[in-house]
């Protein structure tokens, strides 16, 4: 069941539909496309006890404006691009409670470049060879294959409005010491191949040492660097084979490209070395003119990573427990008169039960000597007791 | 030279490569798709896609259910069990093609650079089934091998900024047709109405790797048009040839 949680009244610069890509047709010639920053994006979704593959809408720098059409549940992660919720500052990662009529805005990238806005049950558009990842040079995915528009309307996977649960799922925690801060120098790990033997000794050593900066040039499909060219053998040209998520093709000119969501599935060019998963999203929210360095390691630490972030999502997704009804409440004392701080339905507002849960991101109202009175209130858990 | 024993490297911590030999030629090919075969049967725990191309195979596994070197010994076991692809009946997939005048528009070029007039580009063109040695690229795209020598021509100086899905065209000993709009330098000979790639078919890419393709020329513009409606009506049947194997 489906129905209409989002309409999008400004688009920003880019925003697309993006879940974890289109696996099983590259042999096809079709691009996974899917989200840049995968962990971001899956955090987003075990925030909120989403599919782990749950649909998101990608957004880009300058993020969109919109509507809420139904009371529900949002997280953002990935990008600070200064998320706000009726001009109300708004908290990332983790799991805010929004109603039918909000505004949701973005004021401007403060750190990294793409943003990921979840929603309870995930967005709902058509699959396509099983995703609804937006691949536009083909025209699939998300809604015709575009970036969103001005006017689209999105339908989440399950709403309040439609009387399903996903709105009462459990509520993940992320740790506050795991949420990334990305700057602008960016160290991403490497693990050497397929085509490492293309290159020189002198070759590998420049790309290791030497910082790469972004070049404007960066974009889904790769990040074309720019730094001390990288030395091959024998020229940079192998028999067009398969281009894995991550690889760095050096062409001819020794400047590397890290291949990435929309890139085409095969290439001609030698692939010096591959990110590894866990650190695709540090590149994925460098901006042009970050620098980003690479750093060898083996297979098996590479995988090391990629474990310690499956158990992180796990963890996120397991994390916090529900405001429970018989916390004690929230009130506001004024002229010695304690009053109760009242949630949207009337209800008491609870303290939040769990670190890094919060209540009442907006319109929480207490009855003081008669007159009502309106707040715009964050009350996050910051420790434990 | 088709390998002994496959070679391996990493790619990334989620993907390695599997490669069979050091030459694009149809018995390393027949190889890879052996391997890709057996990999689709379900053969290695852990793999979750995979890509095949001229003499490797890109294979994606998940590290939480195999290490490299499972994924590696798994593979070796596909490759000693699978039988030899290609030995059997082959597939020729039929693209009917308007060559040359506004569809083709480099057709003279091409008849000019090797010295030889239209009629017999299109006649060495469509006289030849060119191997689809593997999909890429982009959603659709055939590299495809075979094409005579006589007819190879330089890209152009510089790319046009779009060309349209069917485009027929050759670019030095190359051959191919583009299946979606992109930017592109090759010379254009032809145009297929039939679509290479359309994301509403319950089969969205015509081709396969191992498949055949035989361009048959279309006699007129008015001919073209109506297999192009008759494509756009999801009318028209592709004609598809099984051959037995030369060898």
């Amino acid at each position: 069941m489906s129905g209409a949680a989002l309409k999008i009244i400004q688009p920003g610069m880019l925003s697309t539909i993006q879940d974890r890509g289109r696996y099983g047709y590259q042999r096809f010639g079709m691009p996974t496309a899917g989200a840049m920053d995968m962990f971001a994006l899956r955090a987003a979704n075990a925030l909120l006890g989403n599919d782990d593959n749950a649909a998101c809408i990608e957004a880009t720098v300058l993020g969109p404006r919109i509507e809420l059409l139904a009371d529900i549940r949002i997280a953002i992660t990935g990008a600070d691009l200064s998320p706000r919720l009726n001009g109300v500052p708004m908290p990332m990662w983790t799991v805010v409670r929004a109603r039918k009529g909000d505004t949701l805005n973005f004021g401007g990238p403060a750190d990294g470049v793409r943003a990921y806005i979840a929603v309870s049950g995930g967005i709902d558009v058509p699959q396509v060879m099983g995703s609804r990842a937006t691949y536009m040079k083909a025209a699939i995915g998300g809604i015709d294959g575009k970036p969103l528009r001005a006017g689209d309307i999105l339908n989440a996977g399950y709403t309040d409005s439609v009387g399903e649960d996903a709105e009462e799922r459990p509520a993940g925690i992320m740790p506050q010491d795991a949420i990334p801060q990305y700057g602008s120098e960016h160290v991403a790990r490497v693990v050497l191949g397929p085509q490492d033997a293309s290159f020189t000794a002198k070759g590998i050593d420049t790309l290791l040492s030497a910082p790469y900066t972004a070049s404007i040039n960066s974009d889904r499909m790769g990040y074309r660097l720019e730094g001390e060219p990288i030395e091959h053998v024998d020229g940079a040209d192998v028999i067009s084979d398969g281009t894995p998520l991550g690889t760095i093709q050096v062409p001819g000119d020794g400047q590397p490209i890290i291949l990435l969501a929309d890139r085409g599935t095969t290439g001609g060019y030698t692939k010096i070395a591959t990110v590894i998963s866990a650190d695709l999203s540090k590149v994925a929210q460098a901006m042009p003119g970050h620098t980003i360095s690479f750093k060898a390691v083996t297979v098996e630490e590479a995988q090391a990573a990629y474990r310690a972030q499956e158990r992180l999502l796990a963890s996120i997704r397991s994390g916090g427990e529900v405001t429970d009804a018989a916390a004690p409440r929230i009130a506001v004392v004024m002229d010695d008169t304690i009053s109760d701080i009242l949630d949207g339905d009337g209800e008491p507002l609870t303290l939040p039960a769990a670190v890094g849960e919060q209540v009442g991101t907006h319109s929480g109202a207490a009855r003081i000597g008669g007159a009502t009175y309106e707040f715009d209130i964050t009350v996050r858990r910051m420790s434990d007791s | 030279m088709l390998y002994d024993n496959p070679r391996f490297f990493p790619a990334g911590d989620m993907a390695l490569v599997a490669e069979l030999g050091d030459a694009i030629s149809p018995e390393i090919n027949r190889r890879v798709r052996s391997l890709t075969d057996a990999l689709e049967q379900g053969g290695v725990p852990g793999v979750f896609d995979f890509l095949p191309t001229y003499r490797s195979v890109l294979v994606y596994y998940d590290p939480l259910v195999a290490t490299s070197d499972e994924v590696q010994d798994g593979i070796k076991l596909l490759l000693q069990s699978a039988q030899s692809t290609g030995a059997g009946a082959r597939n020729v997939v039929h693209l009917p093609t308007l060559y040359g005048g506004d569809l083709g528009p480099d057709i003279a070029f091409v008849a000019q650079h090797n010295g030889i007039d239209e009629q017999e580009v299109i006649r060495m063109h469509s006289g030849t089934d060119y191997l689809v040695y593997m999909m890429g690229f982009s959603p659709g795209f055939a590299y495809l091998g075979g094409l005579d020598e006589r007819l190879a021509t330089p890209r152009l100086q510089s790319p046009r900024t779009e060309i349209p899905p069917g485009a027929v065209g050759i670019a030095e000993t190359q051959t191919g047709v583009y299946p979606v709009a992109s930017p592109g330098g090759w010379q254009l000979i032809g145009r297929t109405p039939v679509k290479l790639f359309d994301p509403a078919r319950e089969r969205p890419v015509l081709l396969n790797a191992g498949d055949y393709v035989r361009f048959v020329p279309i006699e007129s513009r008015e001919r073209y048009d109506d297999i192009l409606r008759r494509v756009d009506a999801g009318e028209y049947v592709v004609d598809v040839e099984t051959e037995a194997a030369e060898s």
